[in-house]
C-alpha cells in the first residue's frame, strides 16, 4: 500500500533538496521505495488507497545511518544485543548501522558475519550492516580473507575498539584492501602510550590522581598511518577523532589528495573533559574527552568539512561496568538514541545548516561505506526519519530502549525529537510508541 | 583565621569529656560542615585550622597520657582497607579506641571483596551494620568517594589511589606548626614520587590552602602532566630545590617503580634524589625533614639523616597521626549541621 506524507520539510543531503512543508507536497512511497518527492506531487491529488501521513511541519529525511555502534552480539547479550540495539536505533532516528566486530567471537569469518545478519532479520527493525575485523581474531598480524567476507556481505574492515598497532599489518591491510577497493578503518591512538590511561592526561588527571592518555596517543597513530597511506595508497578513515591536532592531521592529508576520511562523536564536539568531574564513570570514554580547545577544533572541523560523519560510538555497558572505581569502570556509553539531538545542537549552535549536519549522519557515511540507503530519491528505499528539530527534550537515560542506560549527556536539555522512524516503508518507531 | 567561637570547644572538650559519659555545654555548631572527610581540596582554611586546633589539643591529651575519653562511646568505627597498611590502620584503630568508640578492622585479604563483591555490595553490607564511622584505603582514586555516596556514616579516607591521603596532610601540617609555629610563609619542599602520590596532592592543597609555598623536587617522569597548574614550583635538580627550604619532605618510592620504567635503576636515584646531608645542606641550617612512611632507607632516604633526633620529625608524624584521626572522628561524629549541598549525596 502507498503511503503519501505531507506537509513535512523534505531534506535530502545527497541531491541537496530542502523542500518547505506543504500539503500539495512531501514524498510518496508504495510501501517500500520511494515513488515520488517534491513540494508539489500531490498537487493534482493524491492517490486513492494511499495512506496519509501528515508530519504537520516537521522535517522528513533520509533515516539516520549510524556507523559506527556496538550491538555486543555474539558475546555480550546483557549489555545490548541486536534485538534491543535495533530498538534503540529505531527509537533515535537511525534506519541504518554498522556494527563493530569486536564482539565474541569475533567478526573474522563469514559464519558470525551471516549469524549477524540473520538475527538482524529475526529482529525485522533497522538494516544492521556489519564491520569485519582487519585481523585474526580482531588482535593479530595476520589479516582476515577480506575478499571472502566483502562478499559475505562486511561493508568495511575495523579491528573496532583496538588499533592495528602494528605498522607492517596495517600496510599490508591497506595494500591489500586495494584488490577489493574497501575502506580501513582505525581507531586511532597508539597503545604503549595511552596504556593505562583512564582520562585525558593534564591539570584535571593530576587533581583526580587518574593516569592520563596523552592527546599524543592520537597524532601519533595518525601521522604514522597517514604515512602508510601514502605509501600504499588504501583508503583509511580514522574513527572518533577527538584532539585538534588530529583533526589539523586530517585536514593535511585531505589537502595533499590522500584517500583519508574520518568521523567523531557526540561526546567529541559536545563535552569537554570536565564532564569526568569528580570521577563520573558515565564520561568515561574512549578516546577520552578532551579539553575545550579539542572539542572547538572539532567542531570547526565539522563545519568546514574535515570530519566527513558523525557516529554515535554506541558502546552499551551495564551497570555493573560502570558502578565501579574510575579506574576500573568499563569505557563507553549509549549513544543512538542521543545522536540526532546532539548533532542538531550543532545547527541550533550555527555552526552547520540543518542539511549539512543531516548529511554527516545520512548521505555521508553511507556513501563512504557504500551503503543502499541515506538518501531520498525515487526508487531508493523509504528510509526515513521524521523529526521535530525545534522540540525542547531532556536527555534522560533512564527512559532509554537500550539496555545501556548510562550517557554522559544524563540531564541535558537539548532540542529535537523523532516523531517517527521508517524502514523500507514500515514504521518500525513513532514518539507515541 | 578561624572563628574565635571554636576555641572554647576544646578546653571544654578536654575537661568535661574526662568526668563522666555525658558532654555537656558542648557547643552545638562545629565549624566543619561536611558530612565525610574525602579531601583536603574541599576543605577551607577555616575549617584546616580548626581541625588542626582540635587535633594540637588531642595531642596534648595524649601525650599527657590522659584517660581514654568516652566522646564516641556505644559508636563503631570500621577500618576498611582495600589496601595494604599498618601505620594508617593501627593509627585510625588506636584513635578510635582512645575516644571509646568499638573498632572493627575489615582487611580484604580475607573478606569477601576479594572474591568480586563490589565496593557497593560492600557499602550496603556496612550500612546494614550501622557503623557510625569508616575510614576507608583504597587502591583506585575516587572509590572512597564512591563509597561514600551509598554508606548513611561518616566516611574518612585513609588514602585513595594516588587522589588524596587528608588525614596524613593534616597530621603533616600539626606536625610542622607545632615545631615552627605556623604555616603561613614557609618554604616546603616534596620530593620523590610526586606522580603517584596522593600524599603529595594533598599536601599541596593544604600547605598552599594555609600560606605556605610548595615546591616538587623529582625527576621528570615523577612529575604529572601540567604539575605547575597546581601552584607549585617544579625542580629536577634536588640541590636548587632544597636553597632555601623550612622544611623537607621525602615521599616514599616504590619498588616498581625503579626499575627502569619510571627512573633507572635505585642506584641512581638515590645519588640524585635521595637525602643525604650533602643535599641538606642546601636547604635552611634549620630546616627539618619528614617522611610519611615507611621509608625505603637507601633509597630515597640516608639513614642518618632519617635518624638525626635534632632535624628528623618522622617520628613525631607518628604521634601526631593519632591526635589528628581522634580529632577527625570527633568532628565527623558530632551532630552538626551541614552544608545543603552535602546534605543528600
Amino acid at each position: 500500500m502507498s503511503v503519501a506524507y505531507i506537509n513535512a520539510r523534505v531534506i535530502d543531503p545527497a541531491s541537496g533538496v530542502d523542500h518547505p512543508a506543504r500539503t500539495s507536497g512531501g514524498v510518496l512511497t508504495d510501501g517500500t521505495k520511494i515513488i515520488a518527492m517534491g513540494p508539489d506531487i500531490f498537487n493534482g491529488g493524491r492517490p486513492d488507497d494511499a495512506e496519509i501521513v501528515d508530519c504537520d511541519g516537521a522535517v522528513l529525511a533520509p533515516g539516520l545511518v549510524d556507523m559506527r555502534v556496538d550491538f555486543c552480539e555474539p558475546g555480550n547479550e546483557h549489555k545490548e544485543d541486536i534485538q534491543s540495539g535495533s530498538h534503540a536505533a529505531a527509537a533515535g532516528g537511525v534506519t541504518a548501522v554498522v556494527t563493530l566486530p569486536d564482539t565474541m567471537p569475533p567478526i573474522d569469518d563469514a559464519s558470525v558475519l551471516e549469524f549477524v545478519a540473520r538475527r538482524a532479520r529475526d529482529a525485522k527493525l533497522v538494516k544492521v550492516f556489519a564491520y569485519a575485523t582487519v585481523t585474526r581474531g580482531g588482535d593479530s598480524d595476520e589479516i582476515v580473507e577480506m575478499g571472502l567476507l566483502k562478499e559475505a556481505g562486511a561493508v568495511a574492515f575495523t579491528d573496532g575498539r583496538r588499533s592495528v598497532a602494528n605498522a607492517k599489518t596495517l600496510s599490508r591491510a591497506l595494500k591489500y584492501a586495494l584488490a577489493f577497493d574497501t575502506l580501513i578503518v582505525q581507531h586511532a591512538e597508539e597503545p604503549s602510550l595511552s596504556a593505562g590511561g583512564v582520562m585525558q592526561s593534564g591539570e584535571l588527571s593530576t587533581r583526580l590522581g587518574l593516569p592520563g592518555i596523552p592527546r599524543e596517543a592520537e597524532t601519533i597513530m595518525l601521522d604514522r598511518d597517514i604515512s602508510l597511506v601514502r605509501m600504499t595508497g588504501g583508503r583509511y578513515h580514522a574513527a572518533h577523532v577527538s584532539t585538534a591536532e588530529g583533526v589539523a592531521r586530517i585536514r593535511a592529508a585531505k589537502a595533499e589528495g590522500l584517500r583519508v576520511t574520518c568521523d567523531t562523536a557526540p561526546p567529541y564536539f559536545a563535552l569537554n573533559e570536565l564532564a569526568v568531574g569528580e570521577y563520573r564513570t558515565f564520561a568515561k570514554l574512549s578516546p577520552p574527552l578532551r579539553s575545550e580547545d579539542d572539542r572547538q577544533a572539532v567542531v570547526e572541523g565539522l563545519a568546514d568539512g574535515t570530519i566527513d560523519c558523525i557516529a554515535s560510538d554506541h558502546f552499551p555497558q551495564d551497570q555493573e561496568s560502570k558502578r565501579l572505581p574510575f579506574e576500573l569502570a568499563e569505557f563507553g556509553s549509549s549513544g543512538l538514541e542521543s545522536l540526532l539531538a546532539l548533532t542538531l545542537e550543532l545547527v541550533h549552535n550555527g555552526h552547520l545548516s540543518l542539511p549539512d549536519a543531516l548529511a554527516k549522519v545520512t548521505s555521508a557515511p553511507s556513501e563512504l561505506l557504500k551503503l543502499p540507503t541515506g538518501r531520498l530519491a525515487a526508487g531508493a528505499a523509504a528510509d526515513l526519519v521524521i523529526f521535530d528539530p525545534n522540540r525542547p527534550t531532556r536527555i534522560e537515560p533512564d527512559t532509554f530502549i537500550s539496555k545501556s542506560k548510562n550517557s554522559p549527556f544524563d540531564g541535558r536539555l537539548v532540542q529535537g525529537r523523532v516523531i517517527r522512524t521508517v524502514v523500507d516503508g514500515r514504521t518500525i518507531h513513532t514518539i507515541d510508541s | 583565621m578561624h572563628s574565635p567561637e571554636s576555641r572554647p570547644y576544646i578546653p571544654a572538650l578536654m575537661t568535661n569529656a574526662k568526668t563522666g559519659p555525658s558532654v555537656p555545654n558542648l557547643p552545638t555548631e562545629i565549624p566543619f560542615p561536611h558530612r565525610h572527610l574525602l579531601g583536603i581540596q574541599d576543605l577551607s582554611p577555616d575549617e584546616i585550622g580548626y581541625l588542626l586546633d582540635l587535633s594540637n589539643a588531642y595531642a596534648e591529651h595524649n601525650r599527657a597520657r590522659g584517660d581514654k575519653l568516652d566522646l564516641m562511646r556505644n559508636k563503631t568505627l570500621i577500618n576498611l582497607f582495600f589496601e595494604d597498611s599498618t601505620r594508617t590502620r593501627t593509627s585510625f584503630e588506636l584513635a578510635g579506641m582512645r575516644l571509646g568508640a568499638d573498632v572493627i578492622n575489615i582487611a580484604v585479604a580475607n573478606s569477601s571483596i576479594k572474591k568480586g563483591e563490589t565496593i557497593i555490595d560492600t557499602a550496603m553490607t556496612l550500612n546494614a551494620m550501622h557503623a557510625d564511622a569508616l575510614a576507608v584505603r583504597h587502591s583506585n582514586a575516587g572509590a572512597v568517594k564512591l563509597l561514600s555516596e551509598k554508606v548513611n556514616c561518616a566516611v574518612i579516607n585513609g588514602g585513595d589511589g594516588s587522589h588524596e591521603h587528608p588525614t596524613q596532610a593534616l597530621l603533616d601540617a600539626l606536625t610542622i606548626r607545632r615545631r615552627k609555629g605556623h604555616l603561613q610563609g614557609l618554604l616546603v619542599a616534596l620530593c620523590g614520587d610526586v606522580a603517584h602520590s596522593r600524599v603529595a596532592r594533598s599536601n599541596i592543597y593544604l600547605l598552599q590552602t594555609m600560606g605556605a609555598r610548595v615546591r616538587v623536587i623529582a625527576p621528570p617522569t615523577l612529575i604529572p602532566p601540567a604539575m605547575e597548574r597546581l601552584g607549585v614550583e617544579v625542580f629536577h635538580d634536588m640541590r636548587a630545590g632544597l636553597e632555601g627550604c623550612d622544611i623537607v619532605m621525602m615521599l616514599r618510592l616504590q619498588r616498581e617503580r625503579m626499575e627502569g620504567s619510571f627512573v633507572p635503576s635505585v642506584h641512581e636515584y638515590f645519588k640524585f634524589y635521595g637525602l643525604d646531608y650533602d643535599k641538606l645542606q642546601h636547604a635552611k641550617p634549620d630546616a627539618l625533614i619528614m617522611h610519611p612512611g615507611p621509608m625505603n632507607r637507601g633509597v630515597e632516604i640516608d639513614s642518618d639523616v632519617a635518624d638525626d633526633i635534632d632535624r628528623s620529625l618522622i617520628r613525631e608524624q607518628v604521634e601526631m597521626g593519632v591526635a589528628v584521626r581522634m580529632a577527625c572522628l570527633d568532628v565527623l561524629t558530632r551532630e552538626r549541621d551541614f552544608d545543603d549541598q552535602e546534605a543528600t549525596s
